[in-house]
């Protein structure tokens, strides 16, 4: 009963009232992320051994993302998606901005300072690619993504910030951010003959690739291959997450019980490793219900996608649900091992502004379009 | 419009069903992460949760301090003082480098000390502390404190070092620590901490298992860069034992402020082989040996022909000369070659065969018994009595004195000399002839004995019994075997034979016309029984004592060494004594004043005799 209320209220009034929309908005996934960065309070104030170094931090800047993500969510998405290509093109720009002008850390050049916040411009990127190719590929008909013609533009937008992101450089997200990119592509309908034809190519180009790698990029690579190798050195990460994993057993240590952590054999234990902590203090048990947590996220965007009446709020929900995926399963398969280590943090809970916001903000472009699910776009174009 | 939306159908339907591909397909990857999670912390757990301890735990050894040496009146000879040390852990710094600049410019080092840390650096883990600097003074201490801020990775750690207070003059006895070498490694965990020493000579390195003790252990927690969090679990270790030596340190002291290069002394207590006093001179300083001894310093000591590192009452080998008459008398008398009253002709020379044997006194003795032979030291009378004993009863006789046998003192690499037989000699491929055994009876000859073991033959002399020379008198508080003349055999020489080389002794220092007349004690202290010797260095040859040889016109080192043994009093021995005196010139004119230099000071130090321990060990 209450669905066709909404959807009335919607269709007579295009700027529905902003009490309607807080209606609207899905309580339920709002409080899944709250539930998520309790977590990552939980874990935070173990690391730092009390509130005061993270934890504290950490749930005030889940305070101000929330608000973020629900002030978007109340925007229409028809003006959203308008000013797509003004986004795409300010993301573009903090990159060049970044390698000119950015802050070196770890031997790359990642960070602009915008007042007191760090800003990741490659963190945001990802968004405004998703937002940029999502409105690129709203209108086309299936032929028309068949002309191949029409995939050059948004082939290049892909390209440019990976490329941009690489000359950081910063291998990891470059590859994510290009990972988005094709999970949109193949989503809008790209044929599938032209996927295959650019995986065959990339397995050609890897050995040259692999030659054009930084020292400490092919460290990770070789060193992933076998990490008992230099226990000191590069390996020394990898072994200790996995000890710290391993020893944590079915149930745990315990919370501020993990000696990996608390005697600091697990490095960036607050931010990289941060689900390393949670598996050594809450062991098997406790590391399987925050992935499941985190899949939910995932679930829902995706459920979001099925539901969505137009292709740009469809899009968009399948690029933002695989940028956050894609987040989770880098950073977990990276502590447990299972790929080379490469600074990605484990969102709504590993400690760090920057990729907070873009989160927060990705889940408000979200919310917009299920708030919006029932706004008309114009017609398909041939 | 209806083609509008069958395109919209048709991209919907294209739309889900990839849609449901990536979802599922991510999905599926979630139950891959969930699988890898399983292995590693249910299958594998037990694995990691070892590796985790170890990481944790890290069991360290507590040396224990190292046992003190003390003289015979309690006095620390070897003990133990704080040894404040800089130490740098490489991973607390950021640039090692500049730590050590700016360590430099507060406690300056020098371009080897920097080659030794770096090379550290290099071959220890990171965590692992490395030694900047030993031996801080309060000063320097105050000032690394101070700039604290700027030296990060500097640590401030207090270990023990070895200290001698009486510095050289106990070095030969007591010995010197050094860091173990690849060949101490016994498997004592304790030889594997930094730091440690062990006993590289004399006394510190036979008593080393006795000083040294048993490592405790704690298992410590540590964090990642090794810093202690907390203990867990102590054992603690066995301190050192303390080793009181026989030695009177001042005594010792005294002797040494009166002998000059190139002389031994030895002073016994006769009745039970105690060393009192142990001199050689010039010594080392033994506490240098604490940091490490310089290449220089090295070059110096064992280039110096006088020998600094050596001592000579134990390594030093000399002919006995004269003082090993009383050694032949006997051999002969056992032999039943001679009887005490039988009377030599000494014409200032013996005659064998076309070899002409000459006496000290040119103008000979004329008719001269066993008790004159020895007083006067009449070299033919005992050229006769060797011819006629033969050389094997004479060595035989020497080594039951202690001369040429190993006399088990507790000082490593005590040399044992050589008393030569007709078979070591034919072991060297030469026959022995009769001209060798009538040297070989006033000591001349192949003889190599060292002070100690002659003065081991005063004291046998005195006793009659097997005396053994030691310096140890307890370890640990508790009394070694010897420490009484009744833990000590017969030597099964008649009491008869005995007291009629005592009694030529006793002439030899107390009556008109004794070798040694003029270095009799005073009335006050008892008479003293000694024997004189004086030892070519070099051969006289027969143009050389037709054309007027002296001795006196030759260089310090062609000139012939002084000796002298002796006993005190004659009539109930508590002390012997052997002097030797490179290039003294004769005994009884260096040696014998010098030995009753050092009687009258062992006598005004015990007077009461040597008897019990002014005081035990004190804790």
């Amino acid at each position: 009963v209450s669905g066709t209320f909404e959807r009335r209220l919607l269709t007579r009034d295009r700027g529905a009232g902003i009490l309607q929309k807080l209606w609207l908005i899905p309580w339920s996934f709002v409080l899944l992320l709250c539930a998520i960065a309790a977590v990552g309070y939980v874990a935070l104030y173990s690391a730092g051994s009390g509130p005061e170094a993270y934890a504290t931090k950490h749930a005030i800047r889940f305070g101000f993302g929330l608000v973020l993500m629900l002030g978007i969510a109340l925007i229409d998405i028809r003006f959203l998606a308008r000013f797509a290509s003004v986004g795409y093109l300010g993301g573009v720009a903090l990159l060049v901005l970044v390698l000119v002008h950015g802050n070196v850390g770890k031997g790359a050049q990642r960070w602009i300072d915008i007042g007191p916040l760090q800003l990741q411009p490659s963190e945001l990127m990802k968004i405004m690619l998703v937002l940029g190719l999502a409105a690129w590929f709203q209108r086309a008909s299936w032929e028309r993504i068949g002309n191949p013609l029409f995939l050059v533009p948004p082939v290049l937008m892909v390209l440019v910030p990976v490329g941009l992101i690489l000359k950081q450089p910063n291998l990891g997200t470059g590859l994510i951010t290009a990972m988005v990119g094709g999970a949109v592509f193949f989503a809008a309908g790209v044929r599938l003959w032209k996927f295959a034809l650019i995986l065959a190519g990339a397995g050609l180009a890897a050995p040259i690739a692999y030659r054009q790698l930084h020292d400490y990029q092919r460290a990770r690579i070789t060193t992933f291959l076998d990490p008992e190798s230099d226990p000191l050195g590069a390996g020394y990460n990898i072994i200790q997450s996995k000890i710290a994993l391993g020893s944590g057993g079915l149930w745990g240590k315990g919370f501020l019980q993990g000696t990996q952590g608390h005697l600091n054999f697990l490095p960036e234990k607050q931010t990289d490793f941060i689900f390393t902590m949670i598996a050594e203090e809450f062991g098997l048990v406790g590391a399987l219900v925050v992935l499941w947590l985190l899949a939910l996220v995932v679930l829902f965007c995706f459920a979001v996608a099925l539901r969505y009446r137009h292709q740009f709020g469809r899009l968009l929900a399948v690029g933002l649900g695989t940028n956050f995926f894609l987040y989770v399963f880098v950073n977990v398969a990276m502590v447990t091992g299972s790929i080379p280590v490469g600074g990605v943090p484990l969102p709504l809970i590993s400690h760090g502004g920057s990729a907070m916001l873009t989160t927060m903000l990705g889940f408000g472009l979200l919310l917009s379009v299920f708030v919006h699910r029932d706004a008309e776009f114009g017609p398909v174009r041939e | 419009m209806k083609g509008v939306r069958r395109e919209e159908e048709q991209r919907r339907g294209v739309f889900t069903r990839r849609a449901l591909a990536l979802g599922l397909g991510q999905l599926g990857l979630f139950g891959l992460l969930a699988t890898r999670l399983y292995r590693l912390q249910s299958e594998e757990g037990e694995r990691y949760a070892t590796l985790a301890e170890e990481n944790r735990v890290s069991a360290r050894l507590i040396p224990p301090p190292r046992g003190r040496v003390l003289d015979r009146g309690g006095r620390v000879v070897a003990g133990n003082k704080l040894n404040w040390r800089a130490l740098l852990v490489a991973e607390q710094t950021q640039d090692v480098g500049a730590t050590l600049e700016t360590f430099s410019r507060i406690v300056p080092l020098q371009e080897h000390e920097r080659a030794r840390i770096e090379r550290e650096l290099r071959r220890r883990r990171r965590f692992i502390p490395v030694t900047v600097r030993e031996f801080l003074s309060w000063e320097e201490m105050a000032r690394i404190e101070v700039n604290a801020p700027d030296l990060p990775g500097i640590l401030i750690d207090v270990g023990t070092t070895r200290l001698y207070p009486e510095g050289e003059h106990l070095a030969h006895l007591v010995g010197y620590v050094a860091p173990p070498a690849e060949r101490d490694m016994d498997g004592d965990p304790l030889l594997e901490l930094p730091g440690i020493r062990v006993g590289r000579a004399g006394l510190e390195r036979h008593h080393d298992q006795a000083l040294r003790g048993r490592a405790g252990a704690v298992q410590l927690e540590v964090n990642a860069v090794g810093r202690v969090i907390r203990e867990l679990e102590r054992r603690e270790g066995v301190p050192g034992l303390d080793v009181q030596i026989s030695v009177d340190a001042e005594l010792q002291k005294a002797i040494r402020g009166r002998i000059e290069e190139g002389t031994s002394v030895v002073v016994l207590d006769a009745r039970n082989g105690e060393v009192l006093a142990m001199a050689s001179q010039p010594s080392f300083d033994p506490n240098l040996f604490n940091a490490g001894v310089s290449a220089v310093q090295w070059r110096e000591w064992t280039r110096n022909r006088a020998t600094p590192l050596i001592n000579k009452t134990t390594n030093g080998l000399y002919a006995p000369g004269s003082t090993f008459k009383m050694i032949v008398a006997l051999a002969a008398l056992e032999a039943r070659v001679v009887t005490p009253g039988e009377r030599v002709g000494c014409p200032g020379y013996m005659d064998l065969g076309d070899s002409r044997f000459h006496c000290w006194n040119r103008h000979g003795h004329g008719g001269v018994d066993m008790r004159g032979g020895i007083k006067h030291s009449c070299d033919v009378y005992f050229y006769e009595l060797a011819k006629r004993t033969g050389i094997d009863r004479i060595a035989a006789m020497a080594n039951r004195f202690g001369l040429g046998v190993d006399l088990e003192i507790e000082l490593p690499g005590t040399r044992r000399g050589l008393v030569p037989t007709r078979a070591w000699r034919q072991a060297q491929g030469k026959p022995w002839a009769l001209g060798d055994t009538v040297v070989h009876g006033i000591g001349q000859g192949f003889y190599q004995l060292t002070p100690l073991s002659l003065a081991t033959m005063a004291a046998r002399l005195a006793t009659g019994r097997a005396v053994q020379p030691h310096l140890t008198h307890s370890i640990g508080g508790r009394p070694v075997r010897g420490t009484r003349a009744e833990d000590w055999p017969s030597l099964g020489i008649p009491e008869r034979d005995l007291r009629l080389m005592r009694e030529g002794m006793w002439a030899v220092v107390n009556e008109e016309g004794g070798t040694a007349r003029t270095s009799r004690l005073p009335a006050a202290l008892g008479m003293m029984a000694g024997k004189t010797g004086s030892v070519q260095v070099r051969r006289v040859t027969r143009e050389q004592r037709e054309r007027g040889f002296k001795v006196e016109n030759q260089p310090r080192e062609w000139r012939p060494h002084a000796l002298f043994v002796a006993y005190a009093p004659y009539d109930n021995p508590l002390y012997a004594v052997s002097v030797v005196v490179e290039h003294g010139m004769s005994g009884s004119g260096a040696a014998a004043p010098l030995a009753r230099d050092v009687m009258v000071e062992v006598f005004n130090r015990f007077r009461a005799g040597p008897g019990p321990r002014v005081a035990e060990a004190k804790p």
